[in-house]
């Protein structure tokens, strides 16, 4: 990122940071301290926060009336632990009552620090041991085309820390291979990875066929753009990246 | 006249399924791969081959199955059972989905390959997810018929193919078939696909029932009850006492004893073929006699 870029008086950029800063507008901020209910929350929680937003404001087309629908867009939070924003969006869109955010990972909530798809409307799989999400996604993605859903798209959020797990290396590989051109993976970049990713995180996608997109992971426009950039022949990696202090 | 293997009659069984229901999908992890070329040629979308990687294997299962269609997975038992075990137990149960697992290899079929190709724990480790049905069969002849049930259904199935079988199929249901009948109150030997023969051969002349099953899970225990007096045995062709909880539970409220025989948690480090591990496990029919002429001694 490019510090430079708000020193030297980009406004639309200082204006995205200050709003982050203050956390998101209503309703999300709301539901999100509902759900933090004056806990600290990681920092992960707020690095997922805008490509989230984006996602269920601008690209999936998903609604609590389509949850069960063959033919609607799929979103797997593969870093099941990034719950906290992932559950506020849910609630704001109206996917889950925002009453459930009062007790979250209490003894009768539906909501736990990892999503479970079987207890909560519009969560379309249960994660938390990372590296599961990208072979889902995979999956999911060839079980549509097998069966001649051609419209909708499987977008999959990881982080660039969960990238360590080799799960998601065979899954990389084998999808540029077939060229799932209906996969989209979707990687939060906040620089956690314990050995970094030498070389760039995009490459290791783009090496293996696929189509990708680093952007600032603040900047909606940019990740709007970055999100609906598939080329429709192979798969699409979205690298949005977060530092924190910015 | 080349005899039909359990691994051959698997393929042409799902072959000819991948050409009646569009539901079925195949997911190989190279294993078998040639075999299914037929197939794939016909039904690329639903016939994927991932390649050497069995996380991607089953993950694509769970995917396959979250849109409503019926993966069958296929590989070796240690790769598909042993190494993708989270994904099983993740990617399919945690998700509330399901596929059909066939493994070949068993607990020693290519012996010669030693240890990396050995799973005589795989049924043992099904056994910790719960609702999961394990076919066992003992013959290829039992084999379409099987799949075919298990297909149709919608619950998670492990069938566990092998070299090893007995010289004729049994077409039963899955619950406990009396093959050999000693009265009641006789010891009851239970043996659970292939060792049926050698199982059979192994008490000729003593005063013992044979029941057979192919399918270990979900376990007979009525059947079990029905049949047992006080003295129960146990074949099983993989880990031995896999099954031994299942007997105690289903003989809770009963003095019994029970003698589990399989194959041993030891790891032999010799090569060989099937047959002379058959041995080494003491489940040929020699060995067998052995153990359950001792085992019905000590209770006398």
């Amino acid at each position: 990122m490019d510090f430079n870029l708000q020193a030297s008086g980009m406004t639309i950029m200082t204006a995205t940071t200050r709003a982050a800063e203050a956390g998101p507008p209503a309703p999300l901020g709301p539901l999100l301290e509902r759900v933090r209910a004056g806990r600290e929350f990681g920092p992960n929680v707020y690095s997922t926060l805008d490509v989230l937003r984006v996602l269920y404001d601008r690209v999936l087309r998903i609604t609590p009336a389509t949850v069960d629908d063959p033919d609607r867009d799929r979103f797997l939070l593969s870093k099941g632990h990034a719950v906290a924003g992932y559950y506020a969006v849910l609630a704001a869109k109206g996917f889950v009552p925002a009453d459930w955010l009062d007790d979250q990972g209490g003894p009768d909530s539906r909501l736990g620090d990892h999503p479970d798809r079987l207890l909560v409307p519009g969560v379309e799989i249960g994660s938390g041991s990372l590296g599961h999400g990208l072979g889902l996604g995979a999956g999911t993605a060839l079980g549509l085309r097998a069966q001649g859903l051609t419209t909708p798209r499987v977008y999959v959020l990881l982080g660039d820390a969960e990238l360590d797990e080799g799960s998601n290396h065979e899954a990389i590989a084998y999808a540029g291979a077939v060229r799932l051109a209906n996969l989209t993976a979707v990687v939060i970049d906040n620089d956690s990875a314990s050995h970094g990713w030498c070389g760039g995180i995009a490459t290791r996608f783009t090496v293996n066929g696929w189509t990708a997109a680093t952007v600032d992971g603040r900047d909606h426009d940019a990740l709007y753009a970055a999100l609906t950039g598939q080329d429709g022949n192979r798969p699409h990696v979205v690298v949005a990246v977060v530092r924190e202090g910015e | 006249m080349t005899m039909t293997t359990m691994r051959e009659a698997f393929v042409d069984a799902t072959t000819a399924l991948l050409g009646e229901q569009p539901r079925t999908a195949l997911v190989l992890a190279d294993i078998s791969a040639a075999a299914f070329a037929p197939a794939t040629g016909r039904h690329p979308d639903r016939v994927l081959n991932v390649g050497i990687r069995e996380q991607l294997m089953m993950g694509v299962a769970g995917g396959l199955a979250l849109t409503g269609l019926r993966p069958i997975v296929h590989s070796y038992a240690p790769f598909l059972v042993e190494r993708a075990y989270e994904q099983i137990k993740l990617d399919l149960d945690h998700q509330g989905v399901s596929a059909v697992l066939v493994g070949i290899g068993a607990s020693y079929d290519r012996a010669a390959a030693g240890r990396t190709h050995l799973s005589p724990a795989d049924v043992a480790l099904i056994d910790t997810l719960a609702g999961w049905t394990v076919h066992v069969p003992g013959h290829a002849g039992e084999v379409p018929a099987l799949l075919r049930a298990t297909v149709a259904g919608d619950g998670p199935a492990y069938l566990r193919l092998s070299t090893l079988g007995n010289d004729r199929p049994r077409g039963t249901d899955g619950s406990l078939a009396v093959l050999r009948d000693a009265g009641p109150g006789a010891p009851l030997l239970v043996a659970v696909g292939p060792v049926l023969d050698a199982a059979v051969a192994a008490v000729a002349g003593l005063g013992v029932t044979v029941a057979y099953t192919h399918r270990p899970r979900p376990f007979d225990a009525a059947g079990l009850r029905a049949l047992a007096g006080t003295e129960v045995i146990l074949v099983e062709p993989y880990l031995a006492g896999t099954s031994a909880r299942l007997v105690g539970d289903a003989l809770a409220d009963r003095p019994h004893r029970l003698l589990a025989l399989g194959v041993s948690r030891e790891e032999l480090r010799r090569y060989g073929s099937a047959a002379d591990h058959t041995r080494w496990h003491g489940l040929d029919a020699a060995g067998l006699r052995r153990s359950v002429s001792d085992f019905l001694a000590a209770g006398r």
